[in-house]
């Protein structure tokens, strides 16, 4: 059981719950607050992601020195999205990102790229860097996560994911407490009151889909280096709605919330994973074969989580950081 | 109320008053084969309450929509203080001075009376995003704006509901609210839909002192109303619009009088009692 309870450990705090907070962080500035329906964070993610791989590859930069082609990446793929939708209402935002994300995926798996993107393979070994960076307390052991041991390169990303987690997080709690935040949130509420007010929706509409593309974008960038590997598979529409599941999950519109939501979020899911799988494993306790058995339990689990999600939205639905008093008065 | 400005401003559509602060020159819009609007010519006297009447379809919300950039005409030019705003965006609109309130009413539900407060005021440093992070760069001025919000706020006898969730006021709270708001960004002309839409008898005479009070204080006020009694009160001068077109000016009492407005509103409802009876 100790070693079931450690593999949901690592899975709230490993790299893919790093990548879907920084991703949720994002997204929260997106829906959260301005109440931008972007249903292709996935496509900022793989934005990102291929930010790092590719100069990498393709031109031997150093992977430090892609850091910037993230940032600049992510604000142009905001832009392309935004300049034509964010002036109208806010569904064909929603069905542009999802078509835009999409479109991403499929230009990054054509093996016509195969040279440029590595096609559905996608790119390996980019982060000779990233190993050759590990501090020397690190070095040359693995850390034990109760019984689940983490390997040097694997703690290192962990370590400078959650710095990104705490950074961007602080940049968001430092924007929303301001005017600026304010203006932000009045947008959601309803932007034909903040023009009637005199701020310029537009701007501001555009400003957070930058900045949350960003933060998406380095979801991404921490996602590839972490699975030393950035291919198209990690980018498919679910990882946009496992994203939304975290930011409701934590709570819309809150700062703690996405990260509190991704690690519960990535706990369950890990816990649930090794838990069924010791269940149907032919050894110990072992549930009948009738209800699931070692080759389906995973489907069982996200069903599982789905689950959990409706009975969440039905009693809680101001999600666990959530305000109730203000979801009284939610408008959408 | 006086009417002095007005004396000798003739009684016909469209006329020219002594002091424009807005200044509309062939309007047009329309929806497919409707013309909503066709305002030929209209001007608006600067530290008056000019009110917009006309019965229901008459293009009064159009119009506001039109002057305050929620809507674009098919042609037409406007001046605000001598500048152009014929094609201006809401945001530059407010921001050079007209600030109007919308018929349904638009409280920000989910924030704070005193949130949707400081939002009114306009030009906040804080506002931009390379300053927002940093708060010494906003403090004071946040400070003076929370001041000047509770001021208008005690005013307006919000005051107790300082901390509640927009959504939680009742309508003709909301109105209040609405019209604070407003203030906070020290329009020089103010521009209400129907303001006493909805409202409770009682709210509705101080929400008559606000506005008159509006005037008292230098702002222009322009307001669409259905409510007769509230004309009759406080404007100072009526126009008067049917299917687009400006059919009638004058003070209230000559529009009272007045055969075409009558056939106009009567076209439309046979048996309304208008409250004009003058």
């Amino acid at each position: 059981m100790s070693q079931i309870l450690s593999n949901g450990l690592y899975g709230a705090i490993g790299v893919t719950a790093i990548a879907y907070c920084l991703a949720a962080i994002g997204l929260n500035i997106h829906f959260g607050y301005t109440g931008l329906l972007n249903f292709g964070q996935a496509g900022f993610a793989l934005v990102g992601g291929y930010a790092v791989a590719m100069p990498v590859m393709n031109w031997q930069w150093s992977i430090w020195a892609t850091i910037p082609v993230v940032i600049i990446a992510s604000t142009v793929f905001a832009l392309l999205l935004g300049i034509p939708t964010l002036r109208l209402r806010s569904d064909y935002l929603a069905i542009v990102t999802i078509a835009a994300a999409e479109i991403l995926r499929l230009l990054v798996s054509t093996p016509k790229l195969d040279n440029v993107t590595g096609a559905s393979d996608g790119i390996n070994s980019f982060t000779n860097d990233i190993q050759n960076s590990i501090p020397g307390f690190l070095r040359g052991r693995s850390v034990p996560l109760w019984e689940k041991q983490i390997s040097e390169y694997e703690m290192w990303v962990i370590m400078l994911g959650w710095f990104l987690v705490v950074v961007f997080s602080l940049a968001v709690w430092a924007l929303m407490r301001s005017p600026w935040g304010r203006v932000v949130r009045s947008i959601r509420e309803d932007e034909d009151a903040a023009r009637s007010l005199g701020k310029n929706v537009f701007a501001y509409k555009m400003t957070s889909l930058i900045l949350g593309g960003i933060v998406g974008g380095f979801g991404g960038a921490i996602l590839v280096i972490g699975q030393r590997n950035a291919s198209p598979g990690s980018f498919q529409t679910q990882f946009t709605f496992l994203t939304y599941a975290i930011v409701v999950l934590g709570g819309v519109g809150k700062v703690k919330g996405p990260i509190i939501g991704a690690m519960i979020f990535w706990f369950i899911i890990s816990f649930s994973d090794s838990l069924l799988a010791d269940w149907t494993d032919r050894t110990g306790f072992q549930l009948p074969t009738w209800v699931m058995d070692s080759s389906n339990f995973s489907f069982f689990r996200w069903i599982l989580v789905g689950g959990g999600l409706v009975l969440l939205v039905i009693f809680r639905p101001q999600g666990i950081f959530g305000n109730r008093k203000e979801q009284v008065f939610d408008v959408r | 109320m006086s009417a002095e400005p007005f004396a000798d401003v003739p009684r016909e559509p469209g006329s020219a008053k002594p002091d424009s602060i807005l200044i509309a020159d062939s309007v047009r819009r329309s929806f497919g084969g409707l013309v909503a609007v066709d305002v030929s010519h209209m001007e608006v006297q600067r530290n008056s309450i000019t009110a917009l009447i006309g019965p229901n379809g008459a293009g009064k919300t159009t119009f506001f929509n039109l002057l305050t950039g929620f809507d674009e005409p098919d042609t037409g030019t406007w001046h605000f203080n001598g500048h152009s705003m014929s094609g201006a965006s809401p945001y530059k609109a407010a921001r050079r001075g007209m600030v109007r309130t919308f018929q349904l009413t638009k409280s920000l539900n989910r924030m704070t009376v005193l949130e949707n407060m400081r939002l009114g005021a306009t030009g906040q440093s804080g506002e931009r995003l390379w300053a927002a992070p940093f708060k010494f760069l906003w403090r004071e001025e946040e400070a003076e704006i929370t001041r000047r919000a509770d001021e208008l706020l005690a005013r307006f006898r919000l005051d107790h509901m300082r901390d509640e969730f927009g959504g939680s006021l009742s309508g003709g709270q909301r109105k209040l609210l609405e019209l604070a708001r407003v203030l906070m960004g020290k329009p020089e002309m103010v521009m209400l839909d129907e303001p006493m839409a909805g409202v409770n008898p009682a709210l509705k005479q101080s929400l008559l002192a606000h506005v008159k009070g509006l005037k008292d204080e230098g702002h222009t006020v322009l307001f669409v109303e259905h409510d007769m009694d509230m004309v009759h009160e406080i404007a100072d001068w009526v126009i008067v619009m049917a299917e687009g077109q400006i059919i009638a000016e004058g003070p209230p009492a000559f529009i009272g009088a007045n055969q075409e407005v009558i056939d106009a509103y009567l076209g439309a409802h046979q048996h309304a009692d208008l409250g004009l009876g003058a």
